[in-house]
């Protein structure tokens, strides 16, 4: 690597570089990540740059030439670096610059000097030169010299798109220290606030983009990430929200001003349209109304109205459903059920949109948390999720050589066994005769593992029994009228009180199969009360070492299950 | 990583359990599947420590940690390009009602039994290759009709409702019936299984009974038939509508208009229904089985006739048997007793006369002997009493008993031993209690 810099002598930030907006963060001496306003105080910095007698226009300034300078300004990108022309979908830049062919690649045709002439600037360099404004945002908010960057991307991604960031981005004067999925750089922002613990859960990372919709399937065991499945959708874009709104306007416009004709089919209006519409949307994530005032939308006719949140939740329904059926189907795709997910961090701007989080909500347990501006208090902005994640990443390898970072994300070290059942143990339940299965490491866990469990004992102590076992969860399905007389009353007292007319909803448990018995281990004469501890360790070769002991006791039983000698990644 | 607290107890120990140190290691874990964890966050981090050891890895490494690594993102498997008709790609976005959908999309593999997730995928791929930038790259003109015909498509299959109004009039998925001739060259099964096959996508109720084959059970073929003179369809014909007019001026037309139109979908319903059962009715009458059903059932049913025929007669026949049977026996029983009967008089009379010869007998042995006196002529009164003795004993034994004395009497003539045969016959009787003892005083 020749743009190496000296560790000492970085200035790394975070990068989100999406190809409707971007972000740039860092990570403040505490520890905390602080997204970086721009110099016109936006922080989703749109990923456009357009040129107007040779003057470079970036981020909101870009974009508003949509209206007027459409062949000049150039949006939408990222996704086209790195790709082979035949490979990428123009659409989303119907309304600016369009893509052509050029060599192997993808570039845009524009006029960037003040010279009366087209010329030829490839994707890379026009990554290039957004990557430059938003380090020299960085650089003078931050008053240094942003060096370098982890910089998310989606999962997708290829080897190939990757390299041709990096080469941009260096060309940008910005090392690379890091890609890291978007996803996983939103479950670490969340797991990176002072206070959160991590736990083994199911997080779903639904991210609402601009252009596209893409679902991750994340296990996270003790802040060990591991993507169990993705689903990426073109279609399922915040660009067909606005188109949504779009049309509304346009044909309450047509309604009242037939005359003046359709604004669509002008392109100038149709810009102004797009542009305004996307203001009406994200004005509706916060207010229950919205104007929509252009002046001069067709024709030099103004135009204002106004759209309730409830039009819109009604006009986009077809679009918030496909994008929760997005999610479950990445959840069956990842062979798992509603009940197994923990969390849902809804990600992308998007996601701002009260309707949204309430669509995935409805399709989910109430045991499932939805993390999303209008679902919970604490949610983390989506749209700064992966900025954040970034940032964060950041700050804990900005001091490592390039080549220890390599090192560490080789594959020998980030390929790993996961177990493919959960492993617990056997514990007594008031009806249960047989023993039921507890967890104590959940499937999909990545080896080498140690988990400790601390476990009650029959009332009167004595000599207790440890059987370790595998356990595989099992959906229990419950039809509704067989309500069976409960035994236990006291235990479930607490239905809520309001009635939804939930008709003919069938109740689904998450309950335990016992599969293989793996160790016994007896600890004789507890005390009364007294509880037992167990720890587990599995190692990459699927050996098992346990302890066993009585809270407070000394020593204890050890006990060694052999592994597979067959397993080639240790 | 916080501990995991488990309230439910653990089990007693049970009786005789035993390991050594406490500890049985039973079984092995399951295989583990190798999968990529994310290289992200402290906890990464740390574990990499632990992992690399100060380690350099290798390109080689890499490709062998890579090699049984569990993909997440995956390549599409059923990517087929299907050929494109030139024609189709000059469509106009106008038509799309006349559009195959399924053919623009290029899935008419797939058609009805897409998934949505097939259809995204190949609208993704129509997109990349038809997108208007991509004809202008190519030299071509910036004619976007195709492409409106693929959003079109897209619009339409990728909305359950409208795709079900469409799946209703897919030509392209229906398979017309065979013909008469064509069924009996023996592609009964091959040829009307596809008809029906096709027919079942319309049905509400799934799975569809299948036509099956000459192995099939009467069950099976009465519960196909009776499925499909039963079917329960969802084909509706919307999709044919005439054009309802968009503007809001003449209403009474658009009111005329859609009244056309739903009159037109219940008559092309109706149409339908009948349609179905001709053909299922077509199929019932060229179904060998049917007829091997029918046949085997009469077979059956004749067997049965002749069988209870059969049965019939042969019970008559054993009653008549039977009655001539039992009339002889009747007869033969008759003569019998008749003959017993006879029998019984002439032995009785024998017999009276054998007991009489017999008493005469005993009597002439008392005589005999004497009358059981000892020497000399015997008294009068000797001679009564012995006489008058041997008559009670006469009267006290049977015929039987008298023939068995008389026969020991028969051939004996010396006096003494003629008293010694009465004073033991005596002593018999006297045994069997029919006579008491000293009740005979000239034999006592
Ligand atoms: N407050 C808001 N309410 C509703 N929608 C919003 C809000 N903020 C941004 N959006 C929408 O979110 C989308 C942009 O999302 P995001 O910033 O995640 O884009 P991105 O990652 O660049 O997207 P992509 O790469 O998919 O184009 C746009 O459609 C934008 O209109
Ligand atoms: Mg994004």
């Amino acid at each position: 690597m020749s743009a190496q810099t000296d560790p000492a002598q970085r200035v790394a930030i975070g990068i989100s570089f999406g190809n409707s907006y971007s972000s740039i963060a860092y990570t403040t001496g505490d520890g905390k990540s602080e997204v970086i306003a721009n110099e016109d105080g936006d922080r989703q910095i749109p990923s456009a740059l357009s040129y107007v007698e040779g003057e470079e226009l970036h981020g909101g300034q870009a974009k508003s030439q949509f209206v007027r300078n459409a062949k000049n300004t150039a949006a939408y990108f990222r996704d086209f670096l790195g790709q082979q022309f035949e490979s990428i979908d123009p659409s989303p830049c119907h309304q600016s610059a369009h893509p052509i062919q050029h060599g192997d690649g993808v570039a845009f045709g524009i006029r960037d000097t003040d010279e009366d002439k087209e010329n030829t600037v490839t994707v890379g360099d026009v990554t290039t030169r957004h990557l430059k404004r938003l380090r020299s945002s960085a650089s003078d908010y931050l008053g240094k010299d942003v060096n370098a960057a982890v910089i998310t991307v989606p999962t997708n991604f290829s080897d190939a798109q990757k390299e041709a960031l990096k080469k941009a981005s260096t060309d940008a004067g910005i090392e690379v220290l890091q890609f890291i999925n978007e996803p996983t750089a939103a479950v670490l922002s969340y797991d990176a606030r002072p206070g959160a613990q991590t736990a083994d859960k199911i997080v779903v990372v639904a991210d609402l983009g601009g252009t596209r919709s893409d679902i991750a399937v994340v296990a996270s065991r003790g802040g060990i990430y591991t993507i169990l499945a993705t689903l990426h959708d073109y279609e399922v874009s915040g660009f067909k929200l606005d188109q949504v709104l779009i049309d509304y306007f346009a044909k309450e416009f047509v309604k009242k001003h037939k005359s003046a004709g359709d604004p669509r089919e002008n392109d100038r209006s149709l810009a102004k349209l797009k542009l305004e519409c996307e203001a009406v949307k994200k004005a509706l994530s916060i207010g229950t109304t919205a104007n929509f005032s252009m002046e001069s939308l067709v024709g030099g006719v103004d135009f204002t109205a106004t759209i309730n949140r409830t039009r819109y939740d009604l006009l986009g329904s077809k679009l918030f459903a496909a994008f929760t059926r997005l999610v479950t189907h990445a959840v069956e795709k990842a062979h798992l059920d509603p009940l197994d997910v923990s969390e849902i961090i809804l990600a992308g701007g998007n996601s701002h949109t009260p309707k949204v989080a309430s669509a995935v909500r409805s399709a989910f347990p109430d045991s499932t948390t939805i993390l999303a501006p209008s679902t919970s208090s604490t949610a983390i902005n989506p749209s700064e999720l992966s900025v954040r994640g970034a940032a964060i990443q950041a700050s804990l390898i900005q001091e490592f050589e390039l080549e220890d970072i390599e090192q560490s994300t080789h594959p020998m070290v980030t390929v790993t066994p996961h177990l493919s059942t959960a492993v617990g143990v056997l514990c007594i339940s008031g009806d249960e005769s047989s023993g039921i299965f507890h967890p104590i490491i959940d499937a999909e866990t990545s080896l080498p593992v140690r988990r400790t469990a601390t476990i009650a004992t029959p009332r009167e102590g004595g000599d207790v029994l440890i059987k370790v076992a595998e356990g595989s969860r099992h959906i229990k399905v419950t039809k509704p009228e067989s309500k069976p007389k409960s035994e236990k009353e006291e235990a479930d007292d607490e239905d809520s009180d309001e009635d939804e007319s939930d008709e003919e909803e069938e109740l689904r448990e998450k309950t335990w199969k016992v599969g293989k018995t793996l160790s016994e281990a007896a600890i004789r004469g507890v005390k009364k009360g007294g509880k037992v501890e167990v720890q587990i360790n599995i190692g990459a070769d699927l050996s098992i070492n346990a302890i066993f002991r009585e809270v407070g006791a000394k020593g204890g039983i050890r006990g060694i299950v052999q592994g597979h000698k067959t397993n080639g990644s240790t | 990583m916080a501990n995991v607290e488990i309230s439910l107890p653990l089990p007693v120990l049970p009786e005789g359990w035993a390991g050594e140190k406490d500890f049985k290691s039973i079984g092995q874990l399951s295989q583990a599947t190798d999968r990529n964890i994310e290289p992200i966050g402290p906890h990464f981090l740390a574990y990499a420590r632990r992992k690399r050891h100060q380690r350099t890895f290798s390109e080689d490494d890499r490709i062998q940690a890579q090699a049984h690594v569990k993909q997440v993102e995956d390549e599409d498997p059923d990517d087929i390009d299907e050929p494109e008709d030139p024609l189709m790609l000059q469509r106009e976005a106008k038509d799309w009602k006349s559009q195959d959908h399924y053919a623009v999309l290029g899935i008419t593999r797939h058609r009805h039994r897409a998934t949505e997730e097939q259809i995204k995928r190949a609208h993704r791929r129509k997109v990349l290759k038809h997108h208007p930038d991509k004809k202008a790259a190519a030299g071509g003109t910036e004619d976007d009709q195709f492409f409106k015909c693929i959003q079109k498509a897209t619009e339409v299959l990728s909305d359950p409702v409208r795709r079900r109004q469409f799946d209703s009039v897919d030509e392209g998925a229906e398979v017309e019936p065979p013909s008469k001739k064509d069924t009996q060259k023996g592609n009964f099964y091959k040829l009307w299984g596809k008809v029906f096959e096709a027919e079942g996508r319309f049905s509400n109720n799934q799975p569809v009974p299948k036509l099956g084959n000459d192995k099939s059970t009467k069950e099976e073929v009465e519960h196909f038939y009776n499925f499909w003179y039963n079917f329960d369809s969802w084909r509706t014909f919307e999709y044919l509508d005439e054009d309802v007019p968009d503007d809001n001026e003449n209403r009474d037309q658009k009111r005329h208009v859609e009244r056309k139109n739903q009159a037109a979908r219940r008559k092309k319903k109706t149409e339908d229904t009948t349609r179905l059962r001709r053909l299922v009715d077509d199929a019932l009458a060229l179904d060998e089985r049917i007829k091997k059903f029918r046949q085997a059932e009469s077979a059956q049913k004749n067997k049965r006739r002749l069988e209870k025929e059969a049965e019939q007669k042969r019970l008559a026949e054993e009653a008549a048997k039977k009655k001539e049977e039992d009339a002889k026996a009747a007869a033969e029983k008759e003569a019998a007793e008749k003959a017993a009967k006879a029998d019984n008089k002439k032995s009785k009379e024998a017999a009276k006369n054998a007991a009489k010869k017999n008493k005469r007998v005993v009597r002439g042995a008392v005589k005999d002997a004497n009358y059981f006196h000892a020497s000399g002529d015997a008294p009068a009164t000797q001679i009564d009493g012995a006489l008058n003795d041997v008559d009670l004993i006469i009267t006290r034994i049977d015929n039987e008993e008298l023939a068995a004395l008389t026969s020991k009497l028969n051939t004996e003539k010396d006096a003494a031993k003629i008293k010694g045969i009465f004073q033991e016959e005596v002593k018999r009787l006297v045994g069997a209690g029919k006579v008491t003892e000293g009740e005979l005083k000239s034999l006592a």
